[in-house]
């Protein structure tokens, strides 16, 4: 018997160790990886960097500033057109759960959430860049419609958390619903809407597939967003398989700053949800 | 005030309520227009190749855009291949972190350390791994494979499989952990005090009840591999060939679907081309929307319960 149960604390003791070695050994190396590119990335990145164009093929020196203003503006649109629409659309789940309305409209959240991004490349390929050209507007409306389904997600699920008393209280004091909405719901959710816009934003702002047919790529500074445009992922795409070192080093700093401002991002959406103490 | 003016001011209160709702349903009705647009798009583009190549077109072995023969099956062998062994080398790996989180150490500073690690793993976009992957394992992969005597390309399958494997782990893990710690207390506690060791609660009481939950995660995880496009396309090593022996098919340069459009999208030049492109994208489209959402009712049906 006393035998018995020595074998099996050591199966037990056995176990543990084998799962907290699996657990750590696939984590060191991977820290290895972001140091790895933080590194080969932070030694690249000074002002002349950030403010200056790539050089022509095969010449030394040259930037990211293209490729910088171009992922800003590309990001900065796609959030005007989603975040309006993620958040409207979010309220109305969370106040119309039995409709049919809303239950179509959940489950055509989850298909958007799990469209492959390069396929919703060639969509708005389709939709925009066949009748109008190359543009910096059809990168951003496949970013904006990846960038949806985590919103209305996240809005969704943050109003649902509220007390219902909340929208009684105030329904009785004879408070129009919209108001009730706009000044009382949305504003209690807040920061759980807020935490996942920018989480919204941290995960296209590193996409490349829907990119590639629809801005495009521009080795031109420019703030048109009629035409083609450069952003970050798009340029370690192109450098990353170009043959010259130069353009690799280009690819090390812009793939330093992306993840800067993903990493940074993240940061900010954890505290958020950790001060206000909701949970996605 | 006199009273009309406050009647007038509730009546247009009262437009603006109206009009507040019918803004939320349109907002919702979008979504649901964009999906059935962009299923539309994708059937309407692809039905020169369908309706030309027929079924067909999935079985054909030859890719061959210059005498306009399309067969999609080294696309989709490339895709099920590395999804697979992404799947397979990632499940030992982000179950053993679910488990550590879940149950052996839910709190702590060690356990934060190693969630706020893996959430940042997973923010890491896909493109910034395949430029890594490029310069530093493909270089690896290559001594390797001189060293088990296949052709050293370094990129291909097996390359390919490693870096979808890294994206997976941390999504798969964090949906088992927060899975591993919805097991009701009671139960466990019921088998701790029947005299069960730890390792003997995991096995019988947490597997069990997690099962279908963790199949759940599995299939999200090989949705999301094969999508993924960026770090593939960097690494697959582009051939629509189909390799003779499986070692080459393994180890040798690939394509996957996501691969294949992302690389000859631009330049189809003529329609049938483009078409079973966008065939490609169609299929893809299915398979993974269909992946996912079955993953995603499991999931919910699992946490309603």
């Amino acid at each position: 018997m006393d035998a018995r149960i020595g074998i099996r604390n050591t199966k037990s003791i056995l176990f543990k160790s084998f799962i907290i070695f699996l657990a750590f050994v696939v984590t060191l190396p991977l820290i290895i990886v972001l140091l790895y590119i933080i590194k080969q990335g932070v030694m690249q990145v000074n002002w002349h960097f950030l403010t200056h164009v790539p050089a022509p093929e095969g010449e030394k020196g040259g930037g990211i500033a293209n490729a910088l203003v171009g992922s800003l503006l590309i990001v900065g649109m796609s959030s005007l057109v989603a975040i309006p629409v993620g958040i409207l659309a979010g309220i109305y789940l969370s106040e119309n759960p039995g409709t049919k309305l809303a239950y179509y409209s959940g489950l055509c959240v989850d298909i958007l959430q799990g469209v492959p991004s390069i396929v919703m490349g060639i969509v708005v390929y389709f939709w925009i860049v066949k009748p109008f050209g190359f543009s910096a507007i059809s990168g951003s409306i496949a970013l904006a419609i990846m960038m949806l389904p985590i919103v209305i997600r996240s809005t969704e699920q943050t109003l649902l958390l509220l007390p219902p008393s909340l929208k009684e209280a105030a329904l009785s004091l004879g408070v129009p619903y919209h108001r009730v909405i706009l000044k009382v719901i949305v504003p209690c959710g807040f920061a759980g809407i807020l935490s996942g816009i920018i989480l919204s934003i941290a995960r296209i702002i590193g996409e490349t597939a829907p990119l590639l047919f629809t801005a495009l790529g521009s080795n031109y500074l420019t703030t048109n967003v009629t035409g083609a445009m450069e952003s970050l992922p798009h340029l370690i795409f192109t450098y990353a398989t170009s043959p010259y070192d130069d353009q690799h080093d280009l690819a090390w700093g812009a793939s330093f700053i992306l993840l800067m401002f993903v990493l940074i991002l993240n940061i900010v959406t954890k505290l958020i949800t950790r001060k206000w103490k909701i949970q996605l | 005030m006199d009273k009309n003016k406050r009647l007038d001011l509730s009546y247009s209160q009262m437009k603006w309520e109206t009009v507040f709702k019918r803004l939320l349903i349109v907002m919702s009705a979008i979504i649901l227009l964009l999906v059935v647009g962009v299923f539309i798009t994708l059937i309407v583009e692809s039905w020169p190749s369908i309706k030309s190549l027929g079924i067909g077109y999935l079985w054909g072995k030859v890719w061959d855009p210059v005498n306009n023969i399309y067969g999609a099956y080294p696309f989709l062998i490339g895709t099920l291949l590395t999804s697979f062994t992404a799947l397979i080398i990632s499940i030992p790996f982000s179950y053993a972190i679910a488990i550590y989180l879940g149950e052996y150490n839910p709190k702590g500073w060690l356990s934060d350390l190693l969630k706020n690690t893996i959430e940042l793993i997973a923010a890491v976009p896909s493109i910034i791994y395949g430029f890594w992957a490029l310069f530093v394992l493909v270089p690896v992969v290559r001594q390797l494979e001189t060293k088990i005597h296949v052709a050293p390309y370094g990129v291909g399958v097996f390359t390919a499989s490693l870096v979808l494997a890294v994206m997976i782990i941390p999504y798969a893990a964090a949906l088992g952990t927060s899975l591993i710690r919805m097991v009701p207390s009671p139960l466990k506690e019921g088998a701790y005090a029947l005299g069960a060791t730890r390792f003997e609660v995991i096995r019988s009481v947490i597997l069990p009840y997690t099962r279908s939950g963790l199949f759940a995660g599995i299939l999200l995880s090989l949705g999301r591999a094969l999508g993924e496009t960026m770090a593939v396309t960097v690494l697959i090593g582009n051939t629509s060939a189909i390799a003779h022996t499986f070692k080459d098919i393994f180890f040798g340069p690939g394509n996957t679907m996501a691969s294949v459009i992302a690389n000859e999208f631009a330049e189809a030049d003529h329609a049938l081309y483009l078409s079973a492109l966008i065939e490609l994208g169609l299929v893809l489209f299915f398979v993974t929307v269909i992946i996912n959402l079955i993953g995603k009712r499991i999931i919910t049906k699992y946490t309603n319960n």
